[in-house]
């Protein structure tokens, strides 16, 4: 799983040599509609590095058992791997303990999970959970649930036109009834990067705790869970060059201690009579049910491979592209980007004056070149721009100039179709 | 012009209606029928609204925004069912959701198309058939009810 680089070939100015690590993604070799694939919706899910695909191969065909549970062989390989993949996790957020680690399905479940374990129980009639305006549906919703059953209020933090966090609205929203702020890290609709570490340092001076989603983050940025000193952090897997069905929440020791168990079950259990059941300690507290084994491994494996690349090489690389993509972008008539913040990673927006976004998507599917069209989870954000959808580019570890010179020639393509 | 496949979706007819959509107004009288349709996938709206007498589609509008597809398909429609009875709307709208398929059509297979039939191209683009058939189940939603009701062209 420590795999290096498959080739050692001349690296570029990014740091790692892109066309050796483009040979370890099998699924980015084929045709689409007779034309090389180019990929690049990444923020909706990245392909898979060989390293990863072979580690769920290698646990389904040796080693695939239950964990916690048998005194046999193959379990108790199950469950070193499960609980190694735990440590890796707890290597790649700098946490201080792996018992902070809690494996989910996803960003959506841990957010849920916070939102209904931690938030829910400590949540009064006016009391406040403040997010941002953009937020995806998955840390919207769940808080909309929470607060309807309390009678809470959610308050959303306004953007300004390039698509950034408007910091003083932030402070003066930041209330004494404010039980949490949940923050995107990345915004996965415009790309924008928020201060979070000083959103984090203004939150705490209220004693205010704070909820990162990061799943659009941990692709890009380096992240350290005890400098942001974040109370929460939510991921997922798929979105990392992972499997899909598996994600980690991050909590800190004393919160996630004191929460009560958000599903019961197997595992999450010391105890059970038919009178009471004693909790297992954290994170399998939070853990009922048989996990996605497999899937953390895999995680684990693709947490290796990006920390093999390195993510500052990652995010230099990506930084060149997106700055290039950006630029050409510019070039095509009638063309807008939206979300044009300072500080922004991966993904640029775009619509077209007088063609609908799904028409490009068809058109660019058409030449091979896979963008996402719609409104990305992100409703809000789209009505902030008065628009119901756009186009997104989003660029991974494996894209490259020549990608986007594909997207752009597409781009032509369809003003010449849909003129 | 590249794609050969892509001319047959954006035929000539569909990009020009897509334009210049006809019957873009709402219809004001009453007893005008509204159906509202709404597509999940990309967020898009669509407003219809009818005006129907003893069974007869007298008037027939839409608004909303949407793509080629579904902006042309609307247009299309609201001209197609002008003049029609409540029976024969119906029954095209089974011949129009079988084209755009590649299904076989649940009756009214007999029925003409008429300059509806260049959306048959649509059916080699299996995410776009949603497309072009919102506002068919919207028009349906309308003539079944007087009252408005949100359809959406999840199947």
């Amino acid at each position: 799983m420590n795999r290096p680089l498959s080739t050692p070939g001349a690296p570029s100015d990014a740091g790692y040599d892109v066309a050796a690590v483009r040979a370890d993604f099998p699924a980015l070799h084929q045709q689409v509609h007779g034309k090389p694939l180019v990929y690049l919706d990444n923020a909706a899910t990245t392909q898979k590095p060989r390293t990863v695909i072979d580690a769920l191969v290698r646990y389904y065909s040796h080693d695939n058992s239950n964990v916690h549970r048998g005194v046999h062989q193959l379990s108790e390989r199950a469950t070193e791997q499960y609980e190694a993949a735990r440590q890796t996790v707890r290597r790649f957020l700098h946490a201080a303990s792996e018992r902070e680690i809690v494996f989910v399905r996803g960003t959506t479940e841990a957010i849920n999970l916070v939102a209904q374990s931690f938030v829910r129980p400590r949540l009064q009639r006016g009391d406040e959970v403040l997010i941002t305006a953009l937020e995806h549906h998955s840390n919207i919703v769940p808080w909309q649930l929470a607060c309807e059953a309390a009678g809470a209020a959610l308050r959303v933090v306004p953007i300004d036109d390039a698509g950034q966090v408007q910091l003083d609205a932030y402070e003066h929203l930041l209330g004494p009834r404010t039980r949490i702020a949940a923050l995107s890290y990345l915004s996965n609709a415009l790309g924008t990067i928020n201060p979070v570490a000083a959103m984090i340092r203004t939150a705490h001076a209220r004693g205010v705790p704070v909820l990162l989603d990061g799943a659009q983050a941990v692709p890009h940025l380096p992240v350290d869970v005890q400098a942001l000193d974040c109370d929460f952090f939510a991921f997922s897997g798929h979105k990392l060059y992972g499997p899909t069905g598996v994600g980690v929440l991050y909590g800190k020791r004393a919160l996630l201690e004191a929460m009560p168990p958000w599903q019961g079950g197997g595992d999450m259990i010391s105890e059970v009579t038919f009178e009471r059941s004693l909790w297992n300690r954290i994170p399998y507290k939070f853990e009922a049910g048989t996990p996605e084994i497999a899937g953390a491994i895999g995680l684990a494996a693709a947490l290796d491979y990006v920390s093999n690349l390195g993510l500052d090489a990652i995010a230099a690389h990506e930084n060149d592209v997106l700055e290039y993509a950006t630029a050409a972008l510019r070039s095509i008539p009638r063309l807008r980007i939206l979300g044009t913040a300072a500080a922004k990673a991966s993904v640029i927006s775009f619509v077209l004056d007088g063609i609908h976004p799904h028409d490009i998507g068809t058109v660019l599917d058409r030449e091979g070149i896979a963008v996402r069209t719609g409104h990305h989870c992100a409703q809000p954000v789209m009505d902030r721009y008065g628009v119901p959808a756009t186009a997104r580019a989003s660029i991974g570890l494996y894209n490259t100039r020549a990608d986007v010179d594909a997207l752009i020639a597409g781009l032509h393509t369809v003003l010449g179709v849909l003129g | 012009m590249k794609g050969d496949d892509l001319r047959d979706l954006y035929q000539e007819v569909i990009l020009e209606h897509a334009r210049k959509p006809r019957n873009y107004r709402v219809i004001e009288t009453p007893e005008a029928r509204h159906g509202q349709g709404f597509n999940r996938l990309c967020g898009d709206r669509l407003n219809i609204y009818l005006d129907v007498v003893d069974g007869v589609v007298r008037d027939a509008s839409f608004q909303g925004s949407g793509c080629a597809i579904s902006t042309a398909s609307a247009s299309m429609m609201t001209q197609a069912v002008k003049g029609s009875s409540v029976a024969e709307a119906e029954a095209l709208f089974h011949r129009f959701h079988a084209l755009v398929t590649g299904r076989e059509a649940n009756g009214g297979a007999d029925v003409d198309l008429g300059k509806l039939a260049v959306f048959g191209g649509v059916r080699d683009f299996p995410a776009r058939v949603k497309c072009a058939s919102l506002a068919w189940h919207t028009l349906q939603a309308a003539l079944a009810s007087p009252t408005s009701e949100i359809v959406s062209t999840e199947e």
